[in-house]
């Protein structure tokens, strides 16, 4: 008896011990990867490194509502992009469109083709006054083929008073006295500027007189009073661009003005000093160019490089080489 | 009571060895996995941020001054626009450019080598960049239709040391031969410059003409005298697995990711930290300039532990 005993003691101690080793086993096992999962984790976080506390702060003292001008036709084609990109960095993103739908996209009372764009315009700028004027500061346009840095735009708009009538985009000059701004680079008004469009309407100074939506409301911003506001950087190089980068970076010989320049406000400047470092649009951007420039912007980066533009710094930054 | 203790305990004993051995012999067997290790061998990546962070300043500044790139950029009068574009662009980021033609063009500056055959071009312009290295440690060979980001170069290379043998770019396999892709660009240590310029006197197994019946293509000549070095093909990728250096255009990858990702196209796409891109157009190439060493985020600041300046004399960076 006494030896079976022991023979039972001896076995349980083997069960025991086994049980107890495995366990422990185990447990280191699992502690292993997942001290490798966290770093694989951290390492394909987005952004992970990079530090963004100027930026958000600007994003929450400077709000911006996008309204992007689109069509049922264009959503898969061309607005998912902008969904996809920049869509997401306005404090408030609308896609207006005859229709609404689950896009989301709002429904303007409107229907579609070139000769409604106007009409898309004003429906747009009544429906944000109704609906969301104390929700921004700044109100931009831009269309479904528009790449906007959100960063840079509130950058340039934070020296400036949105109670004051002001309109920012790429100055172009004939039909309207004063001047207007491109409907394709986007333009943007301050809330002072989207009450007195919307006022002009209601009082009948404003009026659906043309078919062409930046040139009309670059007449009604002119009879309601609004200033169109400079928006090239320290460096006078422009922000917004009605036309792809290739249009304006690739150096040329002096030449006459070519055709997509001849509206220019500004001097325009051809090659590498046309365009600021902290650009805010490009237009005619098909859905390659879109998450292409949302790469060149956002992504990729030459490791340590000292970037030559600094508008922060008070010295003049051409000298310092 | 103790006399039936012990037995317990010599059970615990047994049990707890014969649980070390099985686990040992586990863990052996997963060891001899060679086929990994020879596969981690074949993969280069750039030393990570936690390390960088370990450095002091003056390491870090003396690291800064050491990686320096001696660019040989291979070009043909064929080429003269490209030619053109990266004399114009990235090239000025290199410690040292020089440009190796076939024959000589009046209207841009070159070393003439005189020389119609690409191989033997390549073996001639390796040798006059050995030779006037100076204290330069790395070399990039590349096509003028290949853009670089040298500074990223410079960031996968910095930890690595130039007395050894390094042969890194986008490697592909030709039969049992690993080499570097040419038109993705090509990154050569000092020791690798200094071992072919050794193999190159050796006529059978590095022949300047090879078959005139059949050509084989430069980058596996260049494969094969590296082997018979000692030298072999490492693949640039950054920490995350992604390959560095490219020979497609950025709108190609970013097409192709369009239709494999599409709910995540630019972060499955390409590095950050990307070397090369190539098949691109000159005024793409003048928007890729623009695109990566000025268009940025105001408010965005990457904190890189260490500061490569700009260029003298450019406007366009």
């Amino acid at each position: 008896m006494r030896s079976f005993k022991r023979h039972i003691l001896f076995l349980s101690g083997i069960v025991v011990s086994v049980l107890l080793s495995k366990t422990c086993l185990l447990v280191l096992r699992t502690l292993t990867p997942s001290f490798a999962m966290t770093d694989s984790y951290t390492s394909t976080v987005r952004h992970g490194v990079k530090n963004r506390t100027a930026a958000l702060d600007l994003s929450q003292k400077v709000r911006v509502l996008c309204w992007v001008m689109t069509q049922p036709q264009h959503l898969k084609s061309r607005t998912q992009h902008i969904r996809a990109t920049w869509g997401r960095r306005c404090n408030i993103v609308l896609y207006m469109s005859s229709e609404a739908s689950d896009f989301p996209t709002v429904g303007l009372n409107v229907s579609e083709g070139r000769n409604q764009l106007y009409w898309k315009t004003i429906r747009a700028f009544q429906h944000i006054h109704m609906h969301h004027l104390d929700d921004a500061d700044w109100f931009l346009k831009a269309d479904d083929d528009t790449f906007v840095v959100l960063e840079n735009l509130r950058y340039g708009l934070s020296k400036h008073n949105t109670e004051e009538p002001l309109y920012f985009g790429r100055r172009f000059k004939p039909f309207v006295a004063q001047g207007y701004m491109s409907g394709g680079a986007g333009y943007v008004l301050s809330k002072e500027a989207l009450r007195r469009f919307v006022k002009g309407f209601a009082d009948g100074l404003c009026s659906h007189d043309t078919n062409i939506e930046d040139i009309g409301l670059g007449k009604c911003m002119e009879t309601m009073k609004v200033q169109l506001g400079d928006s090239r950087d320290v460096l006078g190089r422009q922000t917004f661009h009605p036309y792809p980068p290739h249009y304006y970076l690739t150096r040329q010989l002096p030449r006459p003005r070519p055709w997509y320049l001849l509206y220019e406000h500004y001097h325009p400047v051809e090659g590498p000093g046309c365009c600021s470092d902290l650009a805010i649009s490009f237009h005619y951007i098909d859905a390659v160019q879109m998450h292409t420039l949302e790469y060149y912007t956002y992504h990729l980066h030459p490791y340590g490089y000292k970037y030559r533009f600094n508008p922060d710094e008070r010295s003049d930054n051409r000298n310092n080489n | 009571m103790m006399y039936e203790g012990s037995s317990f305990m010599k059970g615990m004993i047994l049990g707890g060895i014969f649980c070390l051995v099985v686990s040992f012999f586990e863990t052996f067997n997963s060891g001899t996995h060679s086929e990994g290790h020879e596969h981690l061998h074949h993969h280069l990546k750039p030393v990570s941020k936690d390390e960088l962070e370990k450095l002091s300043e003056s390491q870090m500044s003396d690291w800064t001054l050491q990686v320096r790139v001696y660019c040989l950029i291979m070009v043909t009068p064929k080429l003269l626009v490209h030619w053109a574009t990266a004399n114009d662009t990235w090239s000025k980021h290199c410690d040292k450019s020089v440009f190796y033609t076939s024959e000589s063009s009046k209207v841009l500056e070159a070393v003439d080598l005189q020389e119609q055959d690409e191989w033997a071009r390549l073996r001639k312009a390796i040798r006059h960049a050995y030779e006037n290295a100076g204290d330069l440690r790395w070399f990039f060979v590349a096509r003028p239709t290949t853009f670089a980001i040298i500074e990223n170069l410079k960031y996968l290379v910095l930890d690595k040391d130039p007395s050894q043998p390094f042969y890194i770019g986008h490697t592909e396999k030709s039969g049992e031969l690993d080499y570097v892709e040419y038109d993705s660009g090509i990154v050569l240590s000092y020791e690798t410059m200094r071992r072919l310029i050794e193999i190159f006197k050796d006529v059978d197994r590095c022949p300047e003409r090879g078959n005139a019946l059949w050509k084989t293509p430069e980058e596996t000549q260049l494969a094969t005298c590296l082997k018979y070095s000692g030298v072999f093909a490492e693949n640039g990728e950054d920490a995350q697995g992604k390959g560095l250096f490219n020979k497609k255009s950025v709108s190609s990858l970013i097409s192709d990711s369009m239709g494999q990702n599409p709910a995540d196209v630019v972060e499955a796409c390409c590095s950050d930290m990307a070397i090369t891109f190539g098949g691109m157009s000159q005024s793409q190439i003048q928007v890729l300039m623009y695109g990566v060493y000025r268009l940025r985020p105001y408010g965005h600041d990457f904190h890189d532990s260490l500061t490569f300046l700009p260029p003298k004399d450019s406007d366009n960076d």
